[in-house]
């Protein structure tokens, strides 16, 4: 048999010499403020996007001037802690380096610069060294950021697991020291053949890799949407291990059938001791048996599903060395974030605010960025970033409670009455920044919401929680294929409309219209609202009342029951 | 043309000439007509020699010192003139003029600027220096006529002109008539001062006249086409396109005009005369302001218009002139501006900095005669810029890069004339254009030539019709670009352009200064001096320096980085360095346009 084609991005990885490519030299051509087609790709790994500012393409066409570059950075942040101080690094970062004026909280507890000039990514980057922040393997066919639930209230067994998860981010790392090389000025190597890449090898993992750590009763961390997830297991306030879920992923294409999200499987409870050794069996089976010729079928949950489930779990336990022990019982409820002062049992307090669509800025009225940085300059504990784009101001000692609130009410973090369905809610960028949106969705979610909302008001169920995600594309950045209502872009103000997922995320919704625009996506929740005010069950969620009604089937094996 | 839509009068041929020459030229087949008018050809080139060797003593030279044009204007319809008076008549630039023939001279007249601080024009400079220097010749029996040329907001005013006429008389050579000195409004004086040279070089110039009529009297075109400032060809405006982004504090245009079927044909390097219409919102303002009527009948020059005619068409109202400043201030009586006007240095600030808008809006005037005002105006003057298409690429089209002048003022925009104009043209609007020829700045004769260019902000213009003509040239040589802007992002005129260029292999390199798109400012001299090794190998490899845009700063400190890179790295100091610099600007290889 001759050998098969691999995809394009294979070949990228594997000439890239440790994903090094020929980003420094295309860095330094001023002629340009792009960087070449593959050097794109391997910057991916560095944790940065080229981007364009796409309302502004044909006008600078004819400006005779080329698109509006720009990159975008997403820093690696295990778990979304942050220090006061490297906050305020952070901010200091925003206003100086980047065009946006503004910093996005990501759906992967992270947060992302966007419009940085070619010519400032270098300072940028070494600006978050100085910080101890970087973007190492935030992006590309590597394991990334690793979420881990930020509550703090049960702050001992939340301390242990963020541990847990940041011990997994590290070890995940790639080896290589391209981004010292390239970022930080630090020596190159003469020869990159001496350099190891233990776990990955030297092209990586067949497409991206995402792990999240969850803590019962929360479910904010989306754990079933991860390639791999851990769910926290305690016994008597201790934790003692974690049921392990692997093969979930969100992104699809419109209209191929063989692509589709998919929530992941459960494979058991494995002891605390064990999560590194599972952890690498997991990843170093998808490296190997993971799809390269086909990227759109790349991820874990093609290899899982193609290869079987049993076949899978053999091989990991054979690379583990160890077996799995029967899945604990746990109960997921919440994938909300728990707004306002919460008490933790070491008496600390914490406060969640709402930060819609996770965009951090200065507005007249709603002075978020300057509001947050005043905080950093007083505040003696952590922030923390949630997997709903939200900022928790962690460890305030109750002396401190009153100034705190005071400064974020002065600056409108606090003050806002929302709708729990709008607490729940998730859009990703898309417009006009991101290459792969075909409509929009931040920049126009909010409005959405508020109809949303007045539908809610008009049928007398405002006190639900709904779980409504926006994305521009099908590549699910905000979770869509797992919200109750999904709204998934298609074109320009057109949306394919998902319904039936669970409201605690542990099932899948289906596409009900397909192609769609406002009025007939709200007329469509005009009528379910309608029969779900009357014909609810007690304490039945949105979700589940669509599936029970008919008005979708329920998905179960999305391989085989999310289409059609 | 053929033979067959000649006419005596469009020919210098007789009815009966013509009627012999159609006869014959329908008995001849495609190549016996060229074989026929290769002989002919020689025939004609023939003659005009051997008259000229008779004539040496007996012809009118008359020499120019130009930068933007104006003298040279000035020079040739004098020459146009001359020749229709049947003069003999030998018109050439002073930056082209072997100063060895000054001694045989009979009649010398010499049209001369005068550049900022009292500088003479750089296609005067050599000239100027050799007839104060130890090697000027004995100049009895030369008989010479100065026109100068100048601002008199300035305190040397016309003092090129000035110091040609003294070194003229130094050297032993006796003025025909007295210098004139004109100021910026000079179309009337040089009127009268040409026909003054004429008349009195008509009777020393005699002997030669029988021979000159006899000879075609082709007037001294500018181009090879009919049309020329006095006579331009109303051309369309296909494109106004902007070229800095939305977010840039800079409008720069991209204007492409179609010359049509006019047969217009220019060189990369030349620039086109625009003339334009004055801002409608502008003049009507202005009209209520002076509360007068549009209708009003005005005599402008021999024609009689309305009053709103003339300020739209006819009259300066962006560009002030000292003339109008002093008739402003006796007129509206106001202390400030009377005590400007005593000022020589305040005056040309004021003018700089000031519209005919401005002037009303600080020192109002109202009652004010409709003809009065129209007589104090300034005639609207054409404004120049260098033309950034070569017609290799772009066949009959013309194009131009456009900086929108708008300046706020006492919470009002002020436009500048031009610019506003081009910069806001509708498609297909009409405009007045023709081509006013620089010979001073040329790409190198070879096409191999290595050439720099230096080029920031508009002044990039002339180096993209560089470009157009080399891309058209298989063999061209290295071609280097220096550009500089505000912001990478906002002002990179032309970005995609070299891009490709840079691509195609074109352009072998691009120096780019983006000032502020970082802490310290960085400008295309900086860029210079640090690729200072490099420039120098350039140039000692034979490239060609070019240098085009602002002239007030940008210009003097290319110069002194050209002038530190030539000292660091050709091992000389700053004196030699300049000197080495000015022999390569001798030489033709470092040439100037600067506004």
């Amino acid at each position: 048999m001759s050998e098969q084609k691999l995809a394009a991005n294979e070949y990228i990885k594997a000439r890239s010499r440790h994903l090094r490519g020929t980003i420094e030299e295309g860095i330094a051509d001023p002629v340009t403020g792009a960087i070449s087609e593959d050097d794109v790709q391997v910057l991916k790994f560095h944790g940065t996007y080229m981007q364009d500012d796409r309302d502004l393409r044909n006008e600078r066409k004819e400006q005779k001037l080329e698109p509006l570059y720009s990159f975008m950075l997403r820093a690696r942040v295990a778990g979304g802690v942050c220090s006061a101080e490297q906050w305020l690094a952070v901010d200091d970062i925003s206003r100086q380096l980047t065009t946006s004026n503004s910093i996005r909280l990501t759906t992967r507890q992270t947060f992302q610069y966007h419009g940085i000039p070619k010519r400032n990514l270098k300072a940028l980057v070494q600006g978050l060294d100085r910080a101890t922040l970087d973007a190492i393997a935030a992006c590309g066919d590597v394991n990334r950021n690793v979420m881990c639930n930020p509550n703090p209230v049960q702050s001992e067994l939340h301390a242990e697991v963020y541990e847990i998860a940041k011990h997994l981010s590290e070890h995940m790392l790639p080896h290589t020291q391209a981004y010292a090389e390239i970022w930080l000025d630090k020596e190159k190597l003469l020869s990159t053949e001496e350099e190891v890449e233990p776990i990955y090898g030297d092209t990586y993992l067949p497409r991206k890799f995402k792990m999240a750590v969850a803590i019962p009763p929360d479910n904010d961390v989306d754990v079933y949407t991860n390639d791999f997830g851990l769910i926290a297991v305690e016994e008597n306030g201790q934790l003692v291990g974690f049921n392990l879920t692997a093969g979930g992923g969100m992104g699809s294409t419109h209209g191929e059938v063989e692509t589709f999200p998919r929530l992941a499987d459960d494979f058991g409870f494995i002891n605390k001791a064990d999560v590194i050794k599972f952890a690498e069996a997991v990843v170093t089976t998808q490296r190997d048996w993971g799809n390269r010729v086909n990227r759109k079928r790349a991820r874990l949950k093609y290899t899982i599903v193609d290869h079987g489930y049993d076949n899978f779990k053999a091989e990991v336990e054979k690379r583990a060395g160890v077996k799995f022990q029967p899945k604990r019982d746990v109960v997921l409820y919440d994938r909300g974030d728990r707004f306002g002062w919460v008490k933790g049992i070491d008496d600390q307090w914490h406060l969640t605010f709402f930060i819609e669509c996770g965009r951090i800025k200065d507005e007249p009225g709603k002075m978020l960025q300057t509001g947050l940085r005043e905080i950093a300059k007083v505040h003696k504990g952590d922030f923390r970033m949630t997997a709903n784009q939200n900022m928790i101001i962690a460890g305030v000692p109750e002396s401190e409670k009153d100034r705190i609130e005071a400064m974020a009410r002065e600056y409108g973090l606090l003050g806002d009455v929302l709708t729990t369905t709008r607490e729940h809610s998730i859009a990703c960028v898309a417009l006009p920044t991101c290459p792969l949106a075909m409509a929009e969705s931040e920049r126009y979610f909010p409005e959405f919401m508020t109809k949303v909302e007045a539908l809610q008001a008009k049928h007398g169920i405002s006190e639900l929680p709904i779980v409504v995600r926006m994305t521009g594309c099908p590549n699910g950045c905000a979770r869509p294929f797992a919200a109750e209502i999904g709204l998934v872009g298609k074109a320009p103000g057109r949306y394919n409309l998902y319904l039936g997922a669970s409201f605690e995320g542990t099932r899948l919704n289906k596409m009900v219209r397909e192609n769609i625009q406002e009025a007939e996506i709200l007329a469509e929740l005009d009528g379910l609202f309608g029969r779900y005010a009357s014909e609810r069950n007690a304490d039945e969620s949105f979700g589940d009342f669509v599936v029970r009604i008919g008005v979708v089937k329920a998905v179960i094996d999305a391989a085989k029951d999310f289409h059609g | 043309m053929s033979l067959n839509d000649l006419s005596s009068l469009a020919s210098p041929l007789s009815a009966q000439q013509v009627e012999a020459l159609k006869q014959l030229s329908a008995q001849l087949t495609p190549v016996q007509l060229a074989w026929v008018s290769g002989y002919l050809a020689a025939t004609a080139n023939a003659t005009p020699t051997a008259v000229a060797a008779v004539e040496t003593n007996s012809k009118l030279t008359i020499l120019y010192g130009s930068q933007t044009g104006n003298s040279r204007g000035v020079a040739t319809e004098l020459a146009n003139q001359a020749k229709a008076a049947g003069l003999a008549v030998n018109l050439v630039s002073m930056g082209d003029y072997n100063s060895r023939n000054l001694k045989q001279e009979t009649l010398l007249a010499v049209v001369v600027s005068t550049q900022g601080e009292g500088e003479a024009p750089d296609d005067a400079i050599e000239l100027h220096k050799f007839l104060a220097s130890k090697r000027a010749p004995k100049l009895d029996g030369v008989r010479y006529a100065v026109l100068s040329l100048g601002d008199s907001s300035y305190e040397f005013f016309c003092q090129t002109g000035k110091e040609f006429d003294e070194r003229l008389a130094k050297l032993g050579a006796e003025p025909l008539l007295p210098r004139v000195d004109c100021d910026l409004d000079y179309q009337q004086a040089s009127e009268t001062w040409q026909s003054e040279v004429i008349a009195a070089a008509k009777p020393l110039l005699v002997q030669s006249s029988s021979a000159s009529a006899a000879s075609p009297s082709v007037p001294f075109a500018e181009t090879t086409s009919q049309y020329s400032k006095q006579q331009p060809y109303t051309a369309e405006i296909m494109v106004s396109q902007k070229l800095t982004s939305r977010d840039s504090v800079k409008d720069t245009r991209h204007v492409e005009i179609d010359l049509g079927d006019s047969g217009i044909t220019y060189q990369p390097g030349d620039a086109l005369g625009v003339y334009f219409s004055n801002d409608d919102v502008l003049v009507d303002s202005l009209l209520s302001a002076w509360q007068l009527d549009g209708a009003t009948s005005v005599t402008v020059g021999k024609d009689s218009v309305s009053l709103k005619q003339a300020l739209l068409e006819q009259k300066e109202l962006t560009q002030l002139y000292p003339g109008l400043v002093k008739f402003w201030a006796e007129q509206s009586q106001a202390k400030e501006l009377l005590a400007i006007v005593e000022d020589k240095t305040q005056t040309r600030e004021f003018v700089r900095s000031h519209q005919v808008a401005d002037l009303q809006q600080l020192y109002p005037l109202s009652k004010i005669e409709a003809q009065t005002l129209v007589d104090a105006l300034r005639p609207l003057t054409p404004r120049l810029y260098s033309i950034a298409s070569a017609q290799s690429e772009v066949d009959s089209e013309v194009h131009l890069t456009v900086g929108l002048v708008a300046d706020e003022r006492n919470g009002e925009v002020r436009y500048g004339g031009a610019s506003r104009f081009l910069s806001y043209a509708e498609e297909g609007a009409a405009v007045k254009v023709y081509v006013e020829p620089n010979k001073h700045f040329r790409l190198p004769e070879n096409p191999q030539t290595p050439v720099i260019m230096i080029g920031p902000g508009t002044g990039v213009a002339p180096f993209r019709a560089f470009m157009q003509q080399r891309a058209s040239q298989d063999d061209a040589g290295q071609n280097w670009l220096f550009f500089g802007n505000p912001h990478f992002e906002q002002d990179f005129l032309y970005q995609t352009e070299w891009q490709q260029y840079l691509k195609s292999g074109v352009l072998s390199k691009i120096s780019l200064a983006f000032s502020r798109d970082q802490q310290e400012k960085i400008y295309v001299q900086h860029r210079i001096k640090q690729q200072g090794a490099e420039v120098w190998q350039w140039l000692q490899q034979g490239a060609h320096l070019y240098l085009c845009g602002d002239a007030d700063r940008m210009a003097k400190d290319v110069q002194q980085a050209l002038i530190e890179v030539v000292a660091e790295y050709g091992e000389m100091d700053q004196t030699a360095a300049s000197d080495w610099l000015e022999q390569l600007r001798a030489a033709g290889r470092f040439q100037k346009d600067v506004y």
